[in-house]
């Protein structure tokens, strides 16, 4: 029928042409989208593979060679580095999964469980080193614990000659991941349970003759584990290249890797460039065994899950492991919020004597000291934060639009290419995005320093903001098309304002994103944009703790204003609006 | 008021065709009952009729208001209202504001305007509710003030996607007799989706069953392949 095939052909343009007219450029916003985010972690990868392999004509090498794989081969220390990163990325991964799913298992759907989830998600953004400076006051050997037990437990009148931290196995740097990584699997799972009936399986399961635990385990956490997939390899990207975190709580001779090639990059000797750059390659290679070894060992786990399963073990006695997942995950929550609290202690300190539990006056004499030099990074800081996190929310506002107008959701193909940046190790790319900056002169400008910050602000401003988005009512739409209202002024008048609360929220945490970062702050800026996080960390050598505890808790406030905003922000403008109230 | 027209109208999600060649009038001021079971495709052809149907459908056929073709036109310029069984009141909106956002711009006089809102709150028995949080009103309440919403953007015709479904049977019987009065006072064309029997009885109109067109088509092609 010629007719009909000529009408729906002029159907489908003309629904296409008024959604043109009605919303323009929202085509462009996907390809944009990816570009700006795989943009430079393709450049950067290219102007890492470069120099590795000896080409740099600004240092004047235009001999492609293998002198510098060579060089990095023969450097003193390099296996322990890659076997430190190596080991510590794993066993940081596994250990805080271990404990996430042990408390999941043993408590999911009770009171503590919903307790706890209140308390861990603001600990969500709280940047990385922050807590790892919390971590670092409590564990030295003149630290608060070993103050709490002196000296009438330790007989230690001056602190102890004791390795806690940096020790040379790493195991600090791992604590350190662990508490960190906890609350941000635990919310990933969280996303994940909610999307599967996780009560009803688990009371069939129970119903079966199941303990609590083993029927979560066996019927509930197969079905959840496949959309933790890509957390769980970001967290192990993560734990295997991190750079800040390494400065403070890792080992020093020998480093991580990462933190050896930020040496090697920063060494005076320009020759080392061509080094770090085959290692910032050798730190690829490393992430991706440490994702394959992981893979093979999830196959591992099934196969020995699926036997178990079969043989049906119902395992009603588990309450000695359902205690020691609680006191686990409780530990080092305390661990965490304990250390945040220390440091905001030393940043008040007066005059603290050693054993002293507490500082013998408090004054506010450190943040006055300091107040002229906090301006800079502060202003550094927030600018950055805000002109990320905003751009990121309106690039994925054109995206999550583009998606419901067309009605085509992105594949999981997709969702990879959205967690490249998570995935790739920052060192990697970001020491060729580097050389490409000075070679386009353009390093040290602030708007390169913003495009690397969007890089890693993006993903997580996209992830936040997507299951809101696409839960919306699409019928409240409809219904005030067909009222008579433009597209433009249904999305500007009922959607935007319907979905403020997860909108802010997502802005929120592209801010924390922002403020965390390190390394992307260090390179694309030149050293010319301090902010409260590279001044931390250039402090944490010095070893000034009142200086510290001042800018790391600043690092930790700036992200908890602008959460604050987000969810005080909705509640008061929609304070007669009960329909848009968060049900507690 | 004029006619909706519907004119050969199919539906397809894929392979599977849902609704094939539909052909309807209903004239002003008449409800016509659509039957069907769940899946049937009665809630697919509201949204074809006001055009927010998804793109992965394909369509085809024609809608006329009256001699107007809409078939090509998005739908806020149809003026097709629709009513779905929730009533979907904006909620950061106050009672008022979501009558008012229905209310034409050509509208313009600020004293004209919330008077338009306050003879249509007065018309639905909420005289004052106009500041209201329309999460603090009861469902009933809220139905009605859905239906004023619609109307207020005058509508050339009206659709209903099953929207008696969710109330208890006395609010039920109320609110549908309310909804059929201003329907009919208005003369609007209304489009009455449901499964309930006692809806299409209570309309007084046409019944069509959209399970019934199906068998009556493929006994029809049955029959003309054995001649």
């Amino acid at each position: 029928m010629p007719p009909a095939v000529d009408a729906l052909i002029a159907n489908r343009e003309s629904a296409t042409q008024h959604r043109w007219r009605n919303l323009p450029g929202l085509s462009f916003f996907p390809p944009l989208t990816l570009l700006l985010l795989l943009g430079p972690v393709l450049a950067g990868l290219f102007g890492t593979l470069l120099p590795a392999f000896g080409y740099l004509p600004a240092l004047g090498s235009n001999e492609p060679s293998l002198l510098p794989w060579r060089q990095l081969f023969t450097a003193p220390g390099l296996c322990y580095s890659v076997w430190l990163s190596f080991s510590t990325g794993l066993l940081a991964t596994a250990v805080s999964l271990a404990v996430v799913i042990g408390f999941c298992a043993g408590w999911h759907g009770t009171r503590l469980f919903a307790r706890l989830q209140r308390l861990l998600s603001p600990l969500l953004a709280v940047p990385h080193v922050t807590v790892a400076f919390g971590l670092a006051f409590l564990l030295t050997p003149s630290g608060w614990i070993m103050r709490l037990l002196s000296p009438w437990a330790t007989d230690f009148a001056r602190p102890p000659d004791l390795i806690t931290i940096q020790d040379p196995y790493g195991l600090s740097l791992v604590l350190s991941l662990v508490v960190k990584e906890i609350p941000f699997l635990l919310l990933m799972t969280l996303a994940a349970l909610n999307q599967v009936d996780a009560a009803r399986i688990r009371t069939v399961a129970r119903t079966l003759g199941y303990g609590p635990i083993t029927a979560w385990l066996k019927a509930v956490l197969p079905s959840v584990y496949p959309q933790l997939r890509l957390p769980i390899f970001a967290v192990l990207a993560y734990s295997a290249s991190v750079v800040d975190v390494a400065l403070v709580m890792g080992p020093t001779t020998p480093p991580p890797l990462a933190v050896q090639l930020l040496r090697w990059f920063n060494d005076p000797d320009l020759n080392l460039r061509f080094v770090a750059s085959a290692g910032a390659l050798l730190q690829l290679l490393l992430v991706a065994g440490v994702i394959s070894l992981w893979c093979a060992l999830e196959q591992l786990v099934k196969w020995l899950g699926l036997g178990w399963i079969r043989r049906g073990r119902r395992a009603q006695q588990d309450r000695g492991f359902r205690y020691s997942a609680a006191v686990l995950l409780l530990s080092c929550s305390a661990l965490t919020i304990i250390g945040l609290i220390g440091m905001g202690v030393w940043s008040l300190a007066d005059f603290w004597r050693y054993p002293d539990a507490l500082p013998a006056s408090f004054s506010l004499s450190n943040w006055q000291r300091h107040s002229e030099d906090l301006i800079q990074p502060i202003w550094n800081t927030v600018a950055t934060a805000l002109s990320a996190a905003l751009i990121a929310l309106v690039l994925t506002l054109g995206c999550l639009e583009h998606e419901a107008h067309f009605g085509r959701r992105p594949s999981n193909r997709a969702l990879w290419l959205l967690y490249l940046p998570l995935l790739v190790p920052q060192v990697a790319f970001l020491f060729g995005a580097q050389i490409l900056l000075v070679v386009t002169d353009m390093d040290g400008l602030w708007l390169a320093l913003l495009w690397s910050h969007l890089v890693f602000v993006l993903p997580y401003v996209f992830l936040s903001l997507s299951d809101p988005y696409r839960a919306w009512d699409e019928r409240y739409g409809r219904t005030a098309l067909c009222l008579g209202a433009s597209p433009l002024r249904v999305w500007l008048t009922i959607k935007l304002p319907m979905l403020f609360r997860p909108i802010l929220i997502a802005l929120a945490v592209g801010f924390a994103v922002s403020v965390g970062q390190y390394l992307p702050t260090l390179f694309a800026g030149g050293g010319r944009f301090p902010t409260l996080t590279t001044e931390a960390v250039a402090l944490s050598t010095g070893g000034d703790r009142r200086v510290i505890g001042v800018y790391a808790l600043l690092q930790m406030l700036a992200p908890f204003v602008m959460f604050s905003l987000a969810l005080l922000l909705p509640s008061w403008l929609f304070r007669h609006r009960r329909g848009l109230q968060v049900s507690q | 008021m004029s006619a909706l027209e519907l004119c050969h109208i199919s539906l397809k999600l894929g392979q599977n065709s849902l609704i094939d060649s539909l052909s309807l009038t209903v004239p002003a001021g008449e409800i016509t009952a659509v039957m069907g079971e769940s899946g049937s495709g009665k809630s697919t052809l509201l949204a074809y009729l006001c055009g927010t149907l998804a793109p992965a459908f394909q369509a085809d056929g024609r809608v006329l208001v009256g001699t107007r073709d809409v078939t090509e036109l998005p739908p806020e310029q149809r003026q097709i209202g629709i009513l779905f069984q929730d009533d979907l009141l904006f909620p950061h909106l106050s009672v008022g504001d979501n009558l008012a956002f229905a209310l034409k711009a050509t509208v313009r006089d600020r004293a004209e305007r919330r008077q338009c809102v306050e003879q249509a709150l007065d018309d639905a028995g909420l005289s004052g509710f106009a500041k209201r949080d329309p999460a603090t009103l009861s469902g009933g309440q809220r139905a009605r003030v859905s239906v004023m919403r619609t109307l207020l953007s005058e509508p050339q015709v009206l659709l209903l996607d099953e929207p008696f479904s969710k109330l208890d049977a006395s609010n039920r019987r109320q609110f549908r007799q309310f909804v059929f009065d201003h329907a009919r006072e208005r003369r609007l064309p209304t489009l009455m989706v449901t499964h309930d029997p006692k809806d299409a009885v209570a309309a007084g109109g046409p019944v069509v069953d959209l399970a019934l067109i199906l068998h009556q088509r493929s006994a029809e092609t049955l029959e003309n392949v054995s001649q």
